[in-house]
């Protein structure tokens, strides 16, 4: 039987995450392949309704990454991202989304090794979990009920 | 429907070794909304760029995705060659199969799937693009100096010579700052006034620089290009176009004895004052705090003896309203009164100073004209120690940083005395030597080799008197932890470099950032070390953090270089991806509800309160208006917004919930 | 009033007149002083140096006893045992775990209750409020006031006083007529437990500080700690001899200063246990005694 490839989404700010994941291809560091980037400006753009969204279209799991803190490019905004995930993430626990799929990291644009650890690290504990069903299931039927008008 | 162009790089090898690009090339062509896919060897080239030019005009192109490397790469080439093709420039995007796909991922049929995953992202999102244009904001070509020291003369200077109009604001009567108190400059030993008095005279008689002396920032309002700032101009008592500057009054005011600051407290000045004979303008204010005629209501001598009738008692201070387009904070730093170590007596026994003070007894127009004398009794000292670290580096007691130019200032010391008292033998009492800058090490080694000055590893204990000598009880640490003492005629101490009194209130009302120790903080503390995070405001010298005069002048000048780079176009152009608030038609107006929340937490003050008024001039809606020329898109607003009014522009909602729904659906 | 006592080994062997010069101001003052029922050692410098469990354990068993015996504050005159049950209460209340520890090995339960006072906080807080009405015969000499190196440091812990200069204990001979002189080595160290085991040390640490208290015209050392009192007085050979002269000022105690102020006799206040015969001239009183103000740049208080 194939192995189970988990589908990893990752929300990444621009300055520091983005830069480090180039940095890890200029440095040739191989990682597993699972993980897609989708580019911000800021972590603080990263609206936490949009990780639904991915587990709703089938992600298994996501990363989200941004500048270590007081390093922001736009000073804040990683604080308020933080602070987003804080309640948020006790928000979908408590609605029994798992959330040992969600990993919130500090990559900066120098820590190229780092990026390809998170990737990997975040990839072996998504897979451990297998693939993650409940959440788009529970999501695809309600667009189902939907009023098709809406295309 | 739309029609994109999707031109895959080979990037020589760098893609094609381990990605397919003719079957990413061939998926991607069959995407709904996709006019033209192909592949080509190196897109980034003159050919490649003109094979996209092209493509546009003949495909009517209405979107472009390059994929090939990073965007943080070649972004702006493929953007300038779709500007050039005829395709607003916004409407071009870059998807990364290199740096994050090929050259992360061995050759696999995997690999090239995720770089097709990639590809039909960026498409999808393209698809949502608007054409965009840049921010235009129009800019005042004139710029604040705040503060008159080294720094402040240079940046003036420099953004003058430059062509602009430059309005200097300093709050003591004179500029000048701590370079003008100081006696010779290290390493060059030049003599500190007389390489700075030119520049001085020459701030105050340049035509483009307006020089507001005895004058302090009172506010400040809007932004980059388009500062109104309120300054306020403190009462001099004095009617300055009638004051000659001849300095008939200091001579016949009679209250004399007031602690002189520029001395640092060891000598007096009059009430009515010029803070030293070259002040730049070399005209006198009155101590209000201290004049008899202000406290008392009596003498009013300075007035009957002035021949021109200059002064003006009933003056008051005057708010003054200046538009600039740029500021550049030099507002320098403090020496912190040593008197938190009580071991080391400052304050109790008169013959313990600090550096400044005794800058001002070497100095040949200071207290003692330049003859090194001591506070007490006016001998001249046999014995001096200096003590180095005297609150810098002690987290106990003191400051925990470095103050940078002690070490130097010490060893100068130290060979002024020298050099002044032939007999003498200064002694050094110190934990490391810093002396990083060019003929710095050099110089140390001047003091330690040619002028005998005994330097000694350890820290002072106590510096007690007795029998009119000041005993310093200390250690040293090269020779096993021996016990010294030494019975010195003065003890110097240098002292720690701080903030300067009020950083944190003007800071405030700059609404520039500053760090724990009041110093204002840099946007990024290796690569931008003259900006602020605040637009427009831009910083020199010391006020930053403890610096020598070589890297405040070259602080300066940066800041003026950055100024001047603001003014060198009639308009600030700036890249349009911010964020707005949405507006639609009355009555509904947008659907902002006004709670403001977004004003709160944006870092760059960007947001303001717009307010939508009926014809008669009544407030209906008080709406959230994001500033162009402020707003730096860091989208914080955006994500925040509990009505979802806010969006940003090249990270719409729709194209990055397209890209999420994209990424995961073939 | 009743307080409750700790005298401690040299309170009850070699220093006996700082004993009684305490206990007879403190009934003066109406202040019965209790001693701590079973006491122990402190543990002094010994334990601390030995083993950090038993130098909080015995502390810690005094400090047990006073709070059953229901003394909650205790008058500890000696510097050293002061500062180790000091220390031994901040440990104790900072650290729960190490407080469970050493309840265990002392075999008693302390719940922090106690307030400790060094003989000067005592004499701040029983006697100075009233001192001025009960003083018949000023102590009108020229003193150098001395505090050793326990009495004000750590500074974080102890919240006494200033360690640079400290004013206390000259504030009290003020209080009772008498002139503090300003000297520069108010906390230096006396030679402290070298005292058998190095004589010459002491002679040479005692010996400089006698030095300056001399040049600057001091009548006598005022002390309150009975190890400084026994490196200046009991070992004054050793000091003369470091110092190449002789030296006839006494040292005193703060509690027999406040003694003799309040009338006790010199045999009431201990005065026969010196080595160092005491003897201090009368001087002509005059109307204005000026006293000598320390200029004081910081302030007393704790930051």
């Amino acid at each position: 039987m194939a192995e189970f490839e988990p589908k990893i989404v990752a929300f990444v700010c621009n300055w520091c995450t983005y830069a480090g994941a180039d940095l890890t291809g200029t440095s040739r560091i191989k990682y597993a392949a699972n993980v897609k980037i989708i580019r911000f400006p800021c972590t603080g753009r990263i609206d936490f309704m949009l990780l639904l969204k991915a587990f709703a279209n089938g992600a298994d799991g996501i990363i989200v990454s941004g500048c270590h803190p007081n390093d922001c490019h736009y000073t804040y905004g990683n604080f308020h991202a933080r602070r987003r995930w804080m309640i948020f993430r006790k928000l979908i626990d408590f609605a029994g989304i798992d959330i040992n799929r969600i990993s919130f990291n500090w990559v900066s644009a120098a820590e190229g090794a780092r990026w390809a650890e998170v990737v990997n690290t975040t990839v072996e504990t998504v897979r451990k979990l297998g693939p993650y069903e409940n959440y788009k299931q529970v999501a695809l039927s309600i667009y189902d009920q939907e009023d098709k008008t809406h295309e | 429907m739309s029609k994109i162009g999707v031109f895959v790089c080979h990037c020589g090898e760098n893609i094609s070794a381990t990605v397919d690009c003719e079957k990413v090339a061939e998926t991607i062509s069959k995407l709904p909304g996709v006019a033209l896919s192909m592949d080509y060897k190196y897109m980034c080239s003159d050919p490649g760029q003109t094979i996209i030019k092209e493509a546009i005009k003949e495909h009517n192109l209405d979107g472009v995705v390059v994929a090939a490397c990073s965007p943080r790469m070649h972004e702006p080439t493929f953007r300038k060659a779709c500007a050039e093709g005829g395709l607003n420039q916004y409407l071009c995007e870059m998807a990364n199969i290199r740096e994050h796909c090929s050259w992360v991922h061995p050759r696999e049929n995997s690999t090239t799937e995720k770089a097709i995953d990639i590809v039909r992202t960026m498409v999808e999102k393209v698809k949502r693009n608007a054409p965009l244009e840049s921010i235009k904001v129009p800019v005042t070509k004139k710029a604040m100096v705040i503060g008159g020291g080294v720094a402040g003369i240079q940046a003036a200077l420099d953004i003058a010579n430059a062509g602009h109009k430059v309005v200097m604001i300093e709050r003591d009567p004179s500029i000048g700052g701590h370079m003008s108190q100081l006696s010779e400059t290290f390493p060059t030993l030049d003599c500190s006034q007389c390489i700075l008095t030119p520049r001085m005279v020459e701030v105050a008689q340049h035509p483009n620089i307006t020089l507001i002396s005895y004058a302090e920032v009172e506010s400040l309002e809007g932004f980059i290009g388009n500062f109104k700032v309120k300054v306020r101009k403190k009462s001099k008592s004095l009617d300055e176009k009638l004051c000659t500057g001849c300095g008939l009054c200091t001579t016949k005011c009679p209250n004399k004895k007031i602690p002189n600051e520029f001395e640092r407290g060891l000598g007096f000045r009059p009430a009515i004052y010029v803070p030293f004979p070259q002040a730049v303008p070399n005209k006198p204010v009155i101590d209000k705090k201290n004049c008899t005629y202000y406290t008392k209501g009596k003498c009013r001598i300075c007035e009957k003896v002035c021949p021109t009738g200059a002064i003006r008692f009933d003056q008051p201070d005057e708010i003054v309203d200046i538009e600039v387009g740029a500021i550049v904070l030099c507002t320098g730093f403090d020496v912190k009164k040593p008197d938190f170590f009580p071991e080391y007596g400052y304050g109790k026994y008169k013959d313990v100073i600090d550096g400044l003070q005794f800058e001002r007894l070497a100095s040949a127009s200071g207290p003692t004209q330049g003859v090194i004398r001591r506070p007490s009794d006016g001998e001249i000292p046999k014995k001096v120690v200096f003590i180095a670290c005297a609150g810098s580096r002690d987290p106990a007691k003191g400051i925990e940083y470095c103050s940078k130019i002690c070490c130097m200032y010490t060893a100068k010391h130290a060979m002024l005395y020298k050099h002044k008292v032939h007999e003498g033998t200064p002694y050094v009492f110190y934990m490391d030597i810093r002396a990083g800058g060019k003929m710095y090490e050099e110089f140390v080694r001047r003091a330690i080799v040619e002028d005998e000055t005994q330097y000694i590893r350890g820290r002072v204990s106590t510096v007690y008197e007795k029998n009119g000598k000041l005993i310093v009880k200390g250690v040293d640490t090269l020779m096993n932890g021996r016990l010294v003492e030494i019975e010195a005629d003065l003890v110097v101490l240098a002292t720690a470099g701080v903030a300067n009194d009020g950083a944190e209130d003007l800071a405030q009302k700059l609404h520039v950032s500053y760090d724990s120790y009041k110093f204002f903080a840099e946007a990024h503390p290796k690569l931008k070390p003259v900006e602020t995070n605040t637009a427009g405001i831009f910083l020199a010298g010391a006020c930053q953090a403890p610096k020598d005069i070589p890297e405040s002048v070259a602080a300066a000048s940066g800041a003026a270089v950055k100024v001047c780079g603001l003014f060198a176009n009639n308009e600030l152009t700036r890249e349009p991806l911010i964020a707005i608030v949405n507006r639609e038609a009355p009555p509904l107006y947008s659907n902002c509800v006004g709670c403001f929340m977004c004003q709160t937490v944006c870092p760059y003050q960007a947001i303001e309160r717009e307010e939508v008024k009926d014809r008669s001039g009544k407030v209906i809606k008080t709406l959230a208006y994001i500033n162009p020329g402020l707003c730096q898109g860091c989208g914080t607003c955006v994500a925040l917004c509990r009505s979802k009014s806010i969006d940003l522009l090249g990270y719409t909602n729709d194209q990055v919930y397209t890209e999420v729904m994209a990424l995961l659906n073939d | 009033m009743k307080l409750g006592f700790y005298p401690g080994c040299s309170l009850k062997g070699g220093s006996p007149e700082y004993r009684i010069s305490t206990f007879n101001v403190a009934e003066k003052f109406g202040v019965e002083l209790v001693e701590i029922p079973d006491w122990n050692c402190c543990g002094a410098t010994a334990a601390h140096n030995m083993d950090k469990e038993l130098s909080l354990s015995l502390p810690g068993r005094i400090l047990a006893l006073a709070e059953a015996a229901g003394l909650n504050e205790i008058v500890v005159p000696c510097a050293a045992c002061y500062s180790r049950l000091t220390v031994t209460n901040h440990e104790l209340a900072e650290d729960t775990q190490l407080r469970e520890n050493i309840s265990t090995i002392i075999g008693m339960k302390y719940e922090g209750n106690v307030k400790i006072l060094n003989i000067i906080q005592f004499l701040d807080k029983y006697v100075l409020p009233h001192v001025e009405e009960k003083v018949v015969k000023k102590f009108n000499h020229d003193v150098a006031c001395y505090y050793g190196c326990l009495l004000v440091r750590p500074h974080n812990i102890l919240k006494f006083d200033r360690e640079e200069n400290p004013q206390t204990m000259d504030n009290v001979i003020t209080k009772i007529g008498g002139n503090p002189i300003d000297w520069a080595f108010k906390t230096e160290c006396c030679g402290a437990g070298l005292s058998v085991s190095r004589t010459d040390l002491v002679g040479k640490l005692s010996g400089k500080l006698m030095i300056d208290a001399l040049d600057r015209g001091a009548e006598a050392i005022i002390v309150a700690c009975p190890m400084c009192h026994s490196n200046l007085d009991m070992r004054r050979s050793a000091i003369n001899k470091y110092m190449n002269r002789e030296s006839e000022i006494p040292v005193i105690y703060i509690t027999q200063a406040v003694g003799l102020a309040i009338g006790l006799s010199e045999k009431e206040v201990g005065f026969q246990y010196h080595m160092v015969k005491v003897k201090l001239k009368e001087k002509p009183i005059t109307e204005n005694l000026v006293v000598k103000k320390v200029v004081q740049t910081e302030p007393t208080e704790e930051k």
